[in-house]
């Protein structure tokens, strides 16, 4: 899934507020090297030198982007148990299984840049960290999995297929896989709705409800209208971002708008329609103060998520523990016969 | 042709389904990511082999029985599951209690249920039941890594801190009991060893009594005394546990019977 991370300062982020430059002018040889390639649009990899703005940035959209692969677990795990048949309750396991793999490659190709998993993690689970605030939203209905599908892991590839050409080589060798897997994520959650709507009242029902609680949020997604959207700038520069937030909303509306009307479902917003002159639909306005206040934590559903992953780890460390004592004793105990 | 008779198939799908939905409980609350994904994997592999067997005995029944007929619309006392996969992860505990799961709950069944299924796959992959022997081979390469993934938690678990040896050790006695009904057969199990398609899982008992003991060693932990109470889940008289398990995975469906999905 996704995380609009560029947009979102952590608190640990940018120590001091110090501005970032837009355009800082080379200081030294490897400075100008850097410059050079990412002029050229090549790819910085783990081992060349890098301004600490350029690696702090990456650290931290990584690590977002991260703990929204394992924060996102919770949501659609949320109806695992309860699958209507056991082919679904496969494809959603098996689904969930890939968002957490995802967490594992994104931490890894985090951990590139010099930051380790228990300290990144340790950031999400002291709420400095944030993650994608879709995931702080509840699932209330089964076709609420098939539209996260749909439309949240929709919104996700929009802005992750970008990131493909990330000018941080790890992160944008990751995105290809994510990308590859959240595609495949979102033709499934479609089927699902289209076999839904399909079936009973009661069916359509539940995908319209869900389309209905869900749209807004994920146009919410794309992150702030560009003219809010502080970090931006030198994302762009640094080629880590590479299409405006409001230039992927636009791009997720148009194509989602003939995706609804096959499926038999309405986006509710009365102010969508197709604008010949601008060759795009026009939408209404995004509640950005509810957003504001559910990436300030005061969602419906915040505690809930952040506090399920703190007692999974403490509850986890008695395991983590055991793993560790045994690996030294095995260790030790080698040692021993060597000597 | 000998074919395995359905209430056969029908046990061996309800452990497969009732476990699967027992080891799903910890996606999104693993002690660690990759074995958030771990368990995920045995679950999936569950459930994949539950669909075939309820699919077979679908094909056979008629009727008009699916997979899903199977597994969402019969009651608790139709299903034919080991107790042992029905209890909750986590100690001994009444039906309606609240308790926080327990990995070694957890990681103990899935040892000692696996350490018997890469037997039982092994000897019905040769089953004269064509369609169930390839059921068998499919599951028996699954089980395999099943067994070692949790082999290797409860050696880690036995041999690594005070904490987790003491929690395996009280997962272990909890669950060993359970493990009685393993060699105590049905009367489906009887009618499938009689129609040649099944092995008496009690020729099997030797090879799984080394398995746990192998295993058990290494993590220095203690083979607990059994006696008394034989469970009879697989008979269809089980624990408290298992009509909350499926209230839960049923209600949507039953709530929808007319629904596709």
């Amino acid at each position: 899934m996704y995380t609009q991370a560029m947009d979102i300062p952590d608190e640990s982020g940018n120590p001091g507020g110090k501005k970032l430059s837009v355009v800082s002018a080379p200081q030294s040889e490897q400075e100008a090297a850097f410059e050079a390639r990412i002029d050229a649009d090549g790819r910085i990899e783990p081992q060349d030198w890098m301004p600490e703005a350029y690696r702090k940035t990456l650290v931290r959209q990584i690590s977002q982007h991260a703990h929204s692969e394992v924060v996102g677990m919770l949501p659609e795990g949320n109806w695992i148990s309860r699958a209507p048949s056991l082919k679904r309750k496969a494809i959603l396991i098996a689904k969930v299984q890939d968002e957490g793999g995802h967490g594992l490659y994104l931490y890894s190709a985090a951990e590139t840049l010099g930051t380790g998993r228990d300290e990144m993690i340790a950031g999400l689970l002291s709420g400095r960290a944030k993650y994608s605030s879709i995931f702080n939203y509840p699932t209330l209905n089964w076709a609420d999995v098939g539209v996260i599908g749909w439309l949240v892991d929709g919104a996700a590839i929009m802005n992750q297929i970008p990131l493909c050409r990330c000018s941080y080589g790890p992160y944008a060798r990751a995105m290809i896989r994510v990308c590859k897997e959240e595609s495949f994520h979102q033709r499934q959650g479609y089927e699902a709705l289209l076999v839904m709507m399909k079936g009973t009242e009661a069916q359509r029902r539940m995908v319209q409800d869900a389309v209905d609680r869900l749209w807004w949020k994920c146009l919410a997604m794309f992150g702030p209208p560009d003219a809010d959207s502080p970090h931006s700038a030198q994302g762009m520069r640094w080629g880590i971002k590479r299409v405006s937030n409001d230039e992927l909303r636009q791009k997720f509306i148009d194509a989602t708008v003939p995706q609804a009307k096959v499926l038999g479902v309405t986006l509710p917003d009365p102010d969508l329609k197709w604008n010949e002159a601008r060759g795009h639909h026009d939408y209404g306005q995004i509640d950005w103060q509810e957003f504001w206040n559910t990436v300030e934590g005061n969602g419906p559903c915040n505690k809930e998520r952040l506090a399920t992953r703190v007692k999974a780890h403490e509850d986890g460390r008695w395991v983590r523990e055991a793993a560790l004592a045994h690996a030294r004793k095995q260790q030790a105990r080698a040692s021993k016969e060597a000597a | 042709m000998s074919t395995a008779p359905n209430d056969y198939l029908l046990h061996l799908a309800d452990n497969a389904v009732v476990l699967g939905q027992r080891d799903a409980e910890w996606c999104g609350h693993g002690p660690i990511l990759e074995e958030d994904l771990a368990l995920a994997n045995v679950s999936l592999d569950l459930i994949g082999q539950a669909r075939l067997l309820y699919q077979l005995a679908a094909a056979r029944s008629g009727g008009g029985a699916t997979e899903d007929s199977l597994a969402y619309f019969r009651d608790d006392t139709a299903f034919r599951n080991y107790t042992l996969l029905e209890l909750p992860n986590h100690g001994a505990l009444v039906g309606y209690a609240a308790s926080d799961r327990d990995y070694a709950t957890t990681i103990v069944r899935n040892f000692l249920y696996s350490a018997l299924m890469v037997l039982l796959w092994d000897a019905l992959q040769k089953s004269p039941d064509a369609d169930l022997a390839a059921i068998a081979a499919k599951s028996l390469k699954e089980a395999r890594y099943h067994l070692h993934h949790a082999a290797d938690w409860v050696v880690k678990f036995g041999d690594g801190t005070e904490e987790s040896h003491a929690r395996a050790q009280a997962a272990l006695d909890h669950l060993f009991p359970y493990t009685e009904e393993f060699w105590t057969p049905s009367a489906a199990e009887d009618a499938a060893i009689a129609s040649g398609a099944a092995v008496d899982v009690r020729t099997l008992r030797a090879a799984w009594d080394a398995i746990v003991a192998d295993t058990l060693a290494e993590a220095t932990l203690k083979r607990p005394e059994v006696r008394g109470y034989v469970p009879e889940g697989k008979q269809g008289r089980h624990s408290e546990h298992l009509s909350y398990l499926l209230g839960e995975m049923q209600g949507l469906a039953r709530a929808h019977p007319d629904g596709t999905w």
